[in-house]
């Protein structure tokens, strides 16, 4: 055999190093600093503590299902099936943010409701609303940063006041969101709850137009804040939301917000002005309740990136954020919750 | 006699599936290691992609199985080589295969939607179900770095065989006409 020539040697070495560097790329093992949905997960799992089988944040939830009813009226602005005069059906789930399971739902002044419409043509659309009009941080690095300043001290068992304050000092964008929770009360009922889109969406309609929007659920019953002392049981809420829904379902409107030209359609953290168009697409209606150790909402990943034609992402950076880091939590929650499953049918 | 080449189509499918199938096991890996809108892009692209690849892997195999593969040089390579580059060959085209149907029934599993292909969406494969959806998920990472290794190992063998033993081994798979 002839002597090897150098320069063969050479192409193939850098051939190797390559495709071993492509992946490593990839994977974010060359960069270190990238933020990742693992690290985001591990960020929550830091300050709530590791809950098999449950999401890594709004970890105490219950399920419910019923339809949305469309009226026509926003198809003029999105080709989605949903904005059609039929009824759709939807599974849903009440949270409240965190990732403790037995967290009191009544604890936090924010309350989420995440729903799944599922289209007659396959097609489904995930929502996952606050009951917040803006949100606290309008990037995945700020929302990292909120989440490593929030983590309970070993010593009180809470977050470090001095560790938050410092954040919020240097992340002027959480203003709005602040403001907006300390001018409201929080809701007595889920169901009295208007639920928000948190990101803009685009809306395109027949002849491929797209029109910035936002959604939010306006409860048809009337708001009332919580009450002192209502929050003595493990979960009031979930306990109202069996009783009301016991005596009827409960209804809610869906408001599509439509933004103006200049309104900003990639920034979580600022509301456009209450005077822009509102369109009524429709009504929810919400008429069971079921546990979600066992519930249809259970192995959800209400991943909001998940749209109907006629519904597309804006480019708000916490969109693709949202749908990394809760198909982490997904992938985990699923795996845990098979081998529980599996363990207690061995025991069976 | 058999031609020292594998026939044209499948020379030419090999040099498009290529870049295209290195391209996608990077995305799948890309996809689940950023919160950035390369998350959202790589996803987008990753099922589309996925589902053109499978259609052309099906092509691939059945016209592999019509034309068959060049005769074995005995100068070129000893046996035991030889089987074992005829064994990564099979362990490719099982991969190319299972990768989207794998893809395609762990959506199906988890209840998620599938990609709409002309305005309709692709049927489900399996009724939705935690235990297979977990299996599956894991599956669909498992047999795309199996066939990533299995690639590179591919591609080096194939740069070894072109640049340094020159045995006429690369010339069969090579666009390159060569009586």
């Amino acid at each position: 055999m002839a002597a090897v020539p150098k320069a063969a040697v050479v192409v193939i070495a850098a051939t190797a190093v390559t495709l071993a560097a492509a992946y490593a790329y990839a994977a974010g093992w060359s960069d270190p600093g990238r933020l990742t949905p693992k690290k985001i997960v591990l960020g929550f799992q830091d300050n709530f503590g590791v809950h098999e089988g449950y999401r890594r944040n709004h970890a105490n939830g219950v399920c419910v299902t019923g339809y949305f009813e469309g009226n026509g009226v926003a198809s003029r602005y999105s080709t989605a099936a949903v904005f059609a005069p039929v009824r759709t059906p939807v599974i849903g789930r009440f949270a409240v943010p965190g990732g403790n399971p037995s967290i009191q739902d009544a604890s936090s002044p924010v309350r989420s409701l995440a729903l799944q419409f599922s289209l007659p043509n396959g097609e489904q659309w995930r929502t996952g609303m606050n009951s917040t009009p803006v949100f606290a941080v309008n990037t995945p690095q700020a929302f990292y940063a909120n989440l490593q300043a929030a983590r309970p001290d070993p010593a009180t068992g809470k977050p470090d006041p001095a560790r938050l304050k410092a954040f919020f000092d240097g992340h002027p964008e959480t203003a709005p969101f602040r403001a907006w929770v300390k001018a409201h009360a929080p809701s007595s009922s889920f169901i009295n709850t208007k639920f928000y889109s948190i990101n803009a969406f685009w809306l395109v309609d027949a002849a491929g137009h797209r029109q910035a929007a936002r959604w939010a659920l306006q409860p048809e019953a009337e708001y009332l804040p919580l009450k002192e002392g209502a929050q003595a049981a493990p979960n009031p809420l979930q306990d109202e939301l069996v009783q009301q829904l016991a005596q009827g379902p409960a209804h809610w409107r869906l408001l599509l917000q439509l933004a103006a030209p200049l309104d900003p359609v990639d920034d979580a953290t600022r509301a456009w002005p209450e005077s822009r168009q509102l369109i009524d697409a429709g009504r929810l209606t919400l008429e069971h309740l079921v546990a979600q150790a066992d519930g249809p909402c259970r192995d959800i990943n209400f991943d909001p990136t998940i749209l109907p034609r006629g519904i597309e992402v804006s480019g708000d950076p916490l969109l693709a954020a949202r749908s990394g880091a809760y198909a982490r939590s997904h992938l985990l929650r699923t795996g845990e919750e098979a081998r529980q499953l599996a363990a207690q049918g061995e025991v069976r | 006699m058999k031609s020292a080449q594998f026939a044209l189509p499948l020379r030419l499918l090999h040099w498009l599936m290529a870049p295209a199938l290195l391209a996608m096991l990077l995305i799948g890996v890309g996809l689940t290691t950023t919160v950035s809108s390369w998350h959202t892009t790589l996803l987008t692209l990753h099922k589309p992609l996925g589902l053109g690849l499978l259609a052309l892997s099906i092509v691939r195999l059945a016209l592999r199985l019509i034309y068959g593969a060049p005769a074995r040089r005995p100068d070129a390579m000893p046996v035991m080589i030889h089987l074992a580059a005829s064994a990564s060959h099979v362990l490719m085209y099982a991969c190319m295969l299972a990768m989207p149907v794998i893809g395609w029934s762990m959506l199906s599993a988890g209840g998620f939607p599938l990609p709409q292909l002309f305005g309709l969406a692709l049927p489900a494969m399996g009724v939705p179900s935690l235990a297979h959806y977990v299996f599956l998920r894991s599956l669909h990472t498992y047999v795309g770095e199996l066939f990533y290794l299995a690639a590179c190992g591919h591609i080096l063998a194939a740069a070894t065989h072109a640049l340094v033993l020159r045995d006429g081994v690369f010339d069969a798979i090579a666009l390159r006409w060569k009586d």
